[in-house]
């Protein structure tokens, strides 16, 4: 057994880390933020350079085929930089094309993420929000949709949005008739959220829907992902503050009350990712427990994202509580990524269902 | 990355799979509620049964009857041996701690008196390092030696001794320095425990069972040619036993932690709770799924902690996230339990109206000493703030 990053791993993770140090520095976040939509151009085409938006789709595509597990490494770095723009976005909506797409539609949609030459998204959550796509109420009318989807992150910058209906999975392309998409002010500065209302917008039926579930999965772990970077971040942002800040003559964080507290967050922190590494292992794998492991990574890393932040604030002090430091941009991040894809209470209770309800009585 | 097992490491685990299926004892369970004076007695043949099927000291090395085994067969093999919910080894702390330490530090005299009988279980040894001033800070232990010809002449008082009503020997921390810095005056002396002036007394702990004792030593006389490790070097010796201190058990708890949520879980399929079935309780629901995730984590957390040690060599600060994990969430699943139970997750061993034969409320008690021994939960997170995350020492 050998859960070690080998080392074709290692540098596409230590390359991604120095890509977004150089070209997506904290203060190129901060720039974005106060942008409409957060999203830079150049950063999209020195990205797809590098070769990341194809990472793990089929080279048929115009991928590299890789698995999933490169693509939550690439993610963590993205993380760790809190990436500002629709990498995510466009991510997860491509596994959604890449399980649910016939080879014609993975062409027409696919393709040209992999060249880096277009931008997507997931649509899921409704007026009543829910992650379970039971749960979704529109549904296509002569292959037309009319409704409206909520929270749906780089709407604006998306060439085509996929959505989860009732009776499906669609893709509506940009400048579609009768599609509007209207900001919502959300609380990650840096990946903004839209409302989008389809009036008999047209839309392209995906042929396999029954591959949602795993894209969903796949998308869990994604956001796991994104969340071990941006907890390592605080983390070492926090630790470097205790270091440096005296108080009562001496470092805070020779104070034990501190230096527990950045013990429990580094605790938090691997533990994580382990979570995400599993997850993204047994995925790539399709392992018996895949379902079951990304669920458990996600109730994992949302709570621990949350917990994590909360202790890098109390540990700046007053400082931490300042638009002035970069403390909350990392903040929001994890806020929104806790419930990206579901939160701690919804995989738990995913977990429940596949794991409690199943089991024999004592 | 590849966390499936190795086809050699299959074949380990299957070897000795198929080996416990065969001789694990079939009345285990008669004896395991029994008082641990009786059933020592159990866990010694269990022990010569291991030594004989070439399963005891896996990992000494063969020159001393061991097999060499690398980390990961360290760990298969507790893993397999809760799996097999195999009785406890008699002489466990000779096989994991004293037994390395004497091949590491030891005289040729001191190896060839002792490891074969710490093998097979002849001789039963503990560890005299904690003392009632010198728990979390071992250095500031008190019991000295002093030299006296050709004998060390021992004076002081251990506590927390594991086994040590039952000990033949003990590998004893003393002072022999009181001039120098606290931890550059100490030495190891292997003590044998028949040496008159020692007296070993019983100590309970709050569930009721006597695994410790104290033990009073009063101008015992010990050779000098007992000395291990060197005059003066007791404190590297110490760290050394220590540190042998399993990083591979830890895969043994997560073992039986694992199986203990299955059982609550098992539980919750027919327990009542406000009106209908426990796991169809909203709060229950997510109490039992909460456990599931965090002892499955765990299993995914050491793995990749073994992987680490296995590539570097090194066992390193994370054995304490490890150590953190186990025994911090082994109080939350014993709570868990008890919430499921409901009153009779109270009830003592061997009350007919007991679950599990009143495993439950043993178990509970026993887990508030988890955080305490090797090392607290407090000196975990010390060691992480000082040496993982390089903050300054808060002490």
């Amino acid at each position: 057994m050998e859960f070690v990053l080998d080392g074709s791993q290692r540098s596409l993770k230590e390359d991604a880390r120095k890509f977004f140090a150089r070209n997506c520095p904290i203060e190129e976040v901060r720039r974005l933020t106060e942008t409409a939509d957060a999203y830079d151009a150049d950063l999209w085409a020195k990205m797809a350079d590098q070769g990341y938006m194809g990472l793990i789709f089929p080279e048929e595509c115009g991928g590299l085929g890789l698995s999933i597990f490169e693509l939550i490494l690439i993610l963590e770095e993205s993380g760790r930089a809190v990436l500002p723009g629709p990498f995510f976005s466009t991510m997860i909506a491509g596994a959604a094309l890449d399980a649910c797409g016939n080879d014609e539609q993975k062409r027409k949609y696919l393709e040209p993420i992999c060249m880096g030459e277009a931008r997507s998204t997931l649509a899921v959550l409704e007026a009543v929000p829910s992650w379970k796509p039971k749960d979704a109420t529109l549904a296509a009318v002569d292959g037309k949709l009319t409704g409206e989807k909520l929270f749906v992150t780089d709407a604006a910058v998306a060439d085509s949005i996929v959505v989860v209906a009732k009776d499906g999975v669609y893709v509506v392309e940009a400048g579609a008739p009768g599609l509007t998409i209207v900001p919502m002010l959300g609380i990650d500065l840096a990946r903004k959220i839209y409302a989008v209302k389809f009036d008999n917008t047209p839309a392209e039926k995906l042929a396999s829907p029954e591959g949602l579930v795993r894209a969903l999965e796949i998308a869990s772990v994604a956001a796991v992902g994104e969340l071990v970077g941006c907890m390592q971040a605080m983390l070492d942002i926090t630790v470097e503050y205790a270091k440096e800040r005296k108080q009562y003559g001496k470092p805070i964080g020779s104070f034990q009350a501190v230096q527990h507290q950045c013990a429990d967050s580094y605790f938090e922190t691997e533990s994580s990712r382990s979570a995400a590494y599993y997850a993204a292992w047994a995925l790539g794998e399709k392992t018996e427990d895949a379902s079951v492991a990304s669920s458990i990574a996600k109730v994992y890393a949302s709570d621990a994202g949350r917990t994590v932040g909360n202790r890098s604030i109390q540990c700046h002090g007053g400082i931490g509580f300042t638009w002035e430091s970069d403390l909350h941009l990392y903040y929001r991040r994890a806020k929104a990524l806790e419930t990206m894809m579901g939160d701690a209470t919804f995989h738990r209770e995913r977990i429940a269902c596949m794991v409690i309800d199943k089991a024999p009585a004592a | 990355m590849d966390l499936n097992l190795t086809p050699e490491e299959q074949q380990f685990r299957d070897e000795f799979r198929a080996w416990l299926e065969a001789n694990v004892p079939k009345d285990w369970p008669e004896h395991r509620n029994e008082p641990l004076q009786t059933r020592f007695d159990y866990m010694r043949e269990w022990q010569v049964k291991l030594f004989e099927g070439g399963w005891a000291g896996l990992n000494w090395p063969k020159e001393y009857g061991g097999r060499g085994a690398n980390l990961m067969q360290q760990v298969i093999f507790w893993q397999e041996m809760a799996r097999a919910d195999a009785p406890p080894i008699a002489g466990d702390m000779g096989l994991g701690m004293i037994g390395p330490t004497i091949i590491h530090f030891g005289s040729d005299e001191q190896k060839k008196q002792h490891l074969q009988k710490i093998l097979r279980g002849d001789t039963i040894w503990s560890q005299g390092f904690s003392e009632p001033d010198a728990g979390s800070d071992l250095a500031n232990l008190k019991c000295e030696a002093r030299l006296e010809g050709d004998h060390y002449i021992v004076n002081g008082q251990k506590v927390w001794t594991s086994f040590g009503w039952v000990a033949d020997w003990c590998e004893l921390l003393v002072r022999t320095d009181k001039t120098v810095a606290k931890h550059k005056g100490l030495s190891c002396l292997l003590v044998d425990m028949k040496s008159p002036g020692v007296e070993v007394r019983p100590l309970k702990m709050m569930n009721g069972e006597t695994e410790f004792s104290e033990m009073f030593f009063t101008d015992v006389k010990v050779p000098v040619a007992n000395l291990i490790g060197g005059a003066g070097n007791g404190w590297n010796v110490a760290i050394g036993t220590l540190m042998h201190e399993r990083a591979s058990l830890c895969a043994f708890f997560q073992v039986v932690y694992k199986r203990m949520t299955d059982q609550i879980i098992a539980h919750s399929r027919y327990i009542m709770r406000n009106g209908c079935m426990a796991s169809q309780d909203p709060v229950m629901r997510q109490k039992l799924a909460q456990c599931y995730a965090e002892v499955e984590l765990m299993r995914w957390s050491q793995a990749r902690n073994f992987s680490q040690m296995m590539a570097t060599g090194v066992p390193g600060p994370d054995g304490s996230i490890q150590k953190l994990f186990w025994s911090e969430y082994n109080q939350r699943l014993q709570q868990v339990a008890q919430e499921l139970l409901g009153p009779y997750g109270q009830l003592g061993e061997n009350e007919p109206y007991a679950l599990d034969q009143g495993m439950w409320s043993r178990e509970y008690m026993r887990s508030r000493g988890h955080t305490i021994e090797a090392g607290t939960s407090e000196i975990q997170r010390n060691i992480i703030g000082a040496y993982v995350l390089g903050l300054p020492k808060s002490y």
